[in-house]
């Protein structure tokens, strides 16, 4: 194969996809950098409205605050060097080329070197009740601050399995949010024996989460530990949150809005699409692109951030510079000596994630227990009794795409990617098989809905 | 029918400035804030679902579900958590146009 000679593409401008440009830009090279949104900062860096901007200090601590506003400068600056394109959502890769719609407009970026970076969302165990207006994703119960200025409610119960319930609950809180209630699922003492490995791995990420405890502490925030979610209570609203405590106690929480999340949930369509293989973690219980240690997923393909290997923020930004550094190697190009350092600090915190994972567990006994008539698949309003039915009428091997034909779970308008956790574990509790043996929802373009007529004057319908 | 819980509570201080309508009726929403802000702060859904008519009010708010898809007059798709509001916007819950299912 010849030297890569077209700029490199990266999808994503996230952690990972600024850290991967801004060592290519150092390096001489302008990449073309895309992101659906219309300012960088992914998710979880996700930059503040001009409405929340004032209160900056007040929402992240001051420290915190002076830091994120001397990088979104210096990421200001990085974008002048790079060819950015806000708004423009990646609906396909086909051979060496990614389709990619802007403002209604079509376009084909022909690439011969891309990083795919396009994060994670919210891993979601279905619930009874969880359609209810006022139940959102525990990302998307912090996007409403960041982005929509807004609470979720004014009485809200942040549930679910995931670190990531304290953070939201401290942004809420610092916000002025005085009703609010944590119930984490995880159990003390997978907790407890978790700690030592995550102290090891990652001693700075442990602290800063024994601070956030500390300020949920002192600013009251009620916090419930080691309960099972049973229902959403309410008609045409949430009125409550019923849970079971560790003794076995029922409550109802009185509230009017809930954020749900189990932890993180790679996006790996566009992966997928360009060739690269997925393989089952069982630590993580779910399925991941297979990558060479920089990230390397195939000749022109490199992967990073979350939606390669759940790794948290500065995971995601390590893996971009080291996937930058693998490219430009590609390139016949002179590379800054510091890989071997990089991948041990990428591989530690990613260690540390794995370790967080089996404090906060993703509940995947939850699926054999759910009613029958909860609903699975939010879009297609798909019962877990109609997909344990045709499961168990399956014949041949039990495989989740085969369920999806049958049951149309994961066909509608998100793509599964909120019902196919819950599709995989439900096909394997009904038919007793391991979950790593049914398969995971297949990707296919478009990986989100876009206009008929960009798809035609695209190459791949 | 749109008339719903008021869901979005501001975390800070909201002075409308713009209206868009919305199913016909205008809407006080803020130049440059997201769509679904103006909707849920309002008290309005979203939608309702195609298979059973329940009300649809958002889940992920970053683009992901497409459970607060609205269209524009021109018949333009759009997510509410990803467009923002501006002066002259007129949006429905379905498509301005027949469909297999109407």
């Amino acid at each position: 194969m010849s030297l890569p000679q077209l700029p490199p593409v990266i999808v994503g401008a996230g952690p990972a996809g600024l850290a991967c440009a801004a060592t290519l830009v150092e390096a001489g090279l302008r990449p073309i950098l895309l992101d659906e949104a219309r300012r960088p900062g992914g998710q979880g860096t996700r930059r503040l409205s001009p409405a929340m901007m004032p209160f900056a200090e007040q929402f992240l601590g001051r420290a915190y605050a002076n830091k994120t506003a001397t990088r979104e400068a210096l990421e200001d600056r990085l974008l002048t060097r790079c060819d950015w394109r806000p708004g423009t959502l990646a609906w396909g890769i086909f051979e060496d080329r990614l389709e990619v719609v802007q403002d209604g407009r079509h376009d084909s970026i022909r690439f011969d070197q891309l990083l795919v970076a396009v994060g994670a969302t919210d891993r979601l165990m279905a619930l009874p009740g969880w359609t209810l207006p006022g139940v959102f994703t525990l990302g998307g119960a912090q996007v409403a601050l960041k982005q929509h200025s807004a609470f979720i409610g004014q009485r809200v119960v942040m549930a679910g399995s995931s670190p990531l319930l304290y953070l939201a609950a401290a942004q809420y809180a610092r916000m002025g949010l005085r009703d609010l209630i944590v119930v984490d699922t995880s159990k003390s003492a997978d907790k407890r024996r978790a700690a030592i490995g995550m102290v090891l791995s990652a001693p700075g990420t442990f602290a800063e989460g024994l601070l956030l405890l500390a300020e949920l502490r002192r600013r009251g925030v009620r916090r419930i530990e080691g309960a099972e979610l049973l229902r959403v209570n309410g008609t045409n609203r949430v009125e409550a949150i019923e849970i079971r405590h560790a003794d076995g106690r029922v409550e109802a929480l009185s509230c009017d809005a809930v954020a749900l999340g189990h932890g993180l949930r790679p996006e790996t369509q566009l992966a997928e699409l360009a060739g690269a293989k997925l393989k089952f973690d069982p630590i993580l219980r779910n399925w991941f692109p297979e990558t060479d240690e920089d990230g390397r997923a195939g000749d022109r393909l490199w992967l990073a951030g979350d939606s390669a290997m759940t790794g948290g923020r500065i995971a995601a930004a390590e893996s971009g510079r080291l996937a930058a550094l693998s490219m430009l190697a590609a390139r016949g190009m002179t590379v800054p000596a510091d890989a071997a350092k990089l991948r041990r600090r990428v591989e530690r915190l990613r260690v540390f994630q794995q370790r967080m994972a089996s404090a906060f567990r993703w509940p995947s006994h939850l699926a054999a227990e759910l009613p029958d008539e909860t609903i699975v698949c939010r879009c297609e309003r798909v019962h877990a009794g109609t997909i344990r039915e045709a499961v168990r009428k399956q014949a041949g091997p039990v495989e989740v795409n085969r369920v999806k034909a049958i049951t149309r779970c994961g066909m509608g308008r998100c793509q599964g990617r909120f019902c196919g956790q819950t599709l995989q574990e439900l096909t394997a509790s009904t038919s007793g098989m391991p979950v790593e043996t049914v398969g995971r929802l297949r990707a296919q373009a478009p990986v989100r809905p876009i206009p008929i007529e960009a798809a035609m004057e695209g190459d791949g319908l | 029918m749109l008339d719903g819980p008021i869901l979005f509570r501001p975390a800070v201080e909201r002075r409308p400035d713009i209206t868009i309508r919305f199913e016909g009726r205008d809407i006080p929403a803020c130049a440059g804030e997201s769509l679904v802000t103006a909707l849920l702060t309002a008290g309005l859904l979203t939608g309702r679902s195609e298979f059973d008519g329940t009300p649809r009010a958002g889940f992920c708010l970053m683009g992901v579900c497409q459970e607060c898809t609205v269209w524009t007059s021109a018949g333009q798709r759009i997510r509410a958590c990803m467009t923002e509001a501006r002066p002259g916007l007129d949006l429905r819950t379905s498509a301005p146009f027949e469909t297999f299912a109407s």
